[in-house]
């Protein structure tokens, strides 16, 4: 089970708990008076966050309203209302069909870059993170300090640099240039890090020794189910980060059929500004739709595993 | 404290051929992220170096430089426009996002709001849609011919003009990384406020103190840790700018220049310039610059501590 939700629900006995034993204090007010671990609602307080929601969500409502609009109407109707035609199926049909179904092809290269790449990259957090934690070894602190200060590193000013790289070995506009830099996440180590130090017990590692399983018997058998909402939590981050990524790509890529969606979408919109290119803003919003539901829906079912990862990542700050 | 001892006492009865066996192991679980590190970090770090310090020309090829491509960036007001203007971006932006992502944070952890859930995953949403999509999307959103600014300028017969063709462009790109990265920050937060034991709290009611006096005595400083970090990921961030403006550019190409941002102007030196050179000078200064504002902030964000 998740911790935060446990955390959430602990909360609350101890507080009653404790309002209990203070209870001639309280005789005094007729209902219990609320206390910090379950206090009053504030409506003033739910409606000025409330504006934050608004901000938060009124762009992807619009994404959705325009979605079902054709191309006349996006023109000519109110833009966060729904115009008269409801055209969202005709728009991804054409969305799917538009220059032989090349949006399609677009989203297969996504999906395989974030199953290799950022599920690589999870991968490799986990057995770092998990060795940093764990095992002290020569070298230790220099690897650390070398991966912490990588995390300062601007990404992308690596990017031209290891373009001229990949380019020498003949890797650019293939695959590999946007999956092999996708598998370095340093905030990924270290958060798998500070989770391993927390959530897997040293003794239970002795104790998988002394039973003669070597250290990576251990490590399968012992820490991974240990590690599971630190595991999907970096899942979740890195996907997030391969799956909308553009620059890399941008620069690595020149075949469209190798483009992901992100670099798809743009090419699409700039259609539009070149001379003779044929504007499909209706698509452009439809395809922008389709490319951001797969990760919505993942953090939405994962929520639990994720946001518990995330709490127990922060213990170490 | 017992278990401690026991596997320290254990540790020196063990040969010590064995021991140095397993002082190695941790390098087997580390060693397949080093590896891959070296070749995707280390060595372009090491090779922009490298390049930075040569020059070449149409005639007479490639020649070394030494620190000449450092002095041309140091003078080159294209170069020093573009960081001033994501500096300008940081001071404003920056704090602007993470304060409204520390209030939100606080208020979900008060558990004084309806429907505290709800808020925290639907502010966090945002977060999961590619910068790409999101500069689309605001860029019509903004637009005078189906965006709502246009709305608005049908409806009250105003012309106000599109923020991305106008001098508002630096605000309108900052408003876009604001509502990208807002939820995520709130996140952060909101996870350390999580982990600060409930019992304090309650110590401090019975002391008497207001939930304004809780929120500066015990929720700030116990979350100072995620507040340094997401400073230093949001500084850093900022001095990357790159994806905003580089798909914003077709829609206000007057506006958003070729060396809008320093990374925008590397990439245009490179890949339109073929000037590889100087663009890996750029990205140098900028990795350094960028490295010494987030030391600085890490140092002053922990003082405070001491």
């Amino acid at each position: 089970m998740s911790s935060a939700t446990q955390q959430a629900t602990a909360g609350r006995p101890t507080g009653a708990g404790r309002s209990g034993a203070k209870g001639p204090a309280r005789l005094r007010s007729k209902r219990p008076a609320p206390s910090i671990a379950n206090p009053r609602k504030s409506l003033t307080l739910t409606v000025l966050t409330g504006l934050v929601l608004l901000y938060a969500l009124v762009p992807l409502a619009w994404l959705v309203i325009n979605a079902s609009k054709t191309q006349k109407d996006l023109f000519s109707s109110f833009g966060l209302w729904f115009a008269g035609d409801f055209a969202l199926w005709d728009n991804i049909t054409t969305t799917l069909t538009y220059q032989d179904g090349i949006f399609a092809r677009w989203f297969f290269n996504t999906l395989l870059y974030v199953v290799v790449g950022a599920g690589g990259a999870t991968f490799l957090a986990l057995l770092g993170g998990y060795g940093l934690a764990k095992f002290n070894f020569p070298g230790k602190r220099a690897v650390f300090a070398i991966v912490i200060g990588a995390v300062a590193v601007p990404g992308t000013a690596l990017a031209v640099p290891t373009f001229l790289m990949f380019s020498k070995m003949g890797l650019t506009d293939t695959p590999w240039a946007v999956i092999i830099p996708s598998l370095i996440a340093p905030f990924g180590l270290y958060l798998m890090w500070t989770f391993a130090a927390e959530a897997v017990p040293g003794e239970l590692i002795e104790a998988a020794q002394i039973d003669g399983a070597g250290p990576f018997r251990t490590f399968f058998k012992v820490a991974i189910p240990l590690l599971g909402p630190g595991i999907v939590t970096v899942l979740l981050f890195t996907m997030v980060a391969t799956w909308n990524n553009y620059f890399l790509p941008l620069i690595m890529l020149r075949d469209p059929d190798w483009y992901p969606l992100t670099l798809g979408l743009n090419a699409w919109n700039s259609q539009s500004s070149t001379a003779g290119g044929e504007a499909i803003f209706n698509l452009v919003i439809t395809g922008s739709l389709l490319t951001i539901l797969p990760l919505v829906i993942a953090f939405l079912f994962l929520q639990r595993y994720w946001q518990s990862g995330l709490a127990a990542g922060s213990v170490k700050e | 404290m017992t278990m401690a001892s026991v596997s320290t006492g254990r540790g020196s009865v063990a040969p010590a051929v064995r021991r140095s066996r397993r002082r190695w192991t941790g390098w087997q679980f580390v060693g397949p992220f080093m590896v891959i590190f070296t070749l995707v970090f280390l060595a372009p770090i090491a090779y922009s170096i490298y390049i930075s310090l040569f020059r070449t020309q149409l005639i007479g090829g490639t020649s070394f430089v030494g620190f000449d491509n450092y002095v041309t960036a140091f003078q080159d007001p294209q170069f020093w426009s573009g960081v001033s203007r994501v500096a300008l971006l940081l001071l404003v932006q920056v704090p602007i996002m993470l304060g409204i992502a520390l209030l939100v944070a606080l208020a979900i952890d008060s558990g004084r709001l309806y429907g505290k859930s709800f808020f925290r995953i639907s502010i966090f949403m945002p977060y999961a849609v590619p910068a790409v999509v999101a500069a689309l999307m605001w860029g019509f959103m903004y637009g005078t011919r189906f965006g709502l600014i246009g709305n608005i300028n049908d409806a009250f017969g105003t012309s106000i003009p599109d923020p991305i063709s106008s001098g508002f462009v630096l605000a309108a790109i900052g408003n876009i990384v604001t509502w990208e990265f807002v939820g995520y920050n709130m996140l952060i937060f909101f996870a350390a406020l999580r982990t600060v034991p409930h019992s304090l709290y309650e110590a401090a009611e019975i002391d008497g103190a207001g939930q304004w006096r809780i929120i500066s005595a015990i929720k700030l400083p116990a979350i100072r840790g995620a507040l340094v970090i997401a400073t230093i990921f949001s500084i850093i961030g900022s001095f990357q700018l790159f994806n905003e403006p580089s798909i914003l550019q077709s829609l206000s190409p007057n506006y958003i220049t070729t060396y809008f941002t320093p990374n925008l102007y590397a990439y245009s030196l490179s890949f339109s310039g073929q000037q590889y050179n100087y663009a890996a000078t750029i990205a140098i200064i900028m990795g350094v610059l960028t490295m010494l504002v987030a030391y600085v902030v890490q140092l002053r964000g922990m003082r405070k501590e001491v």
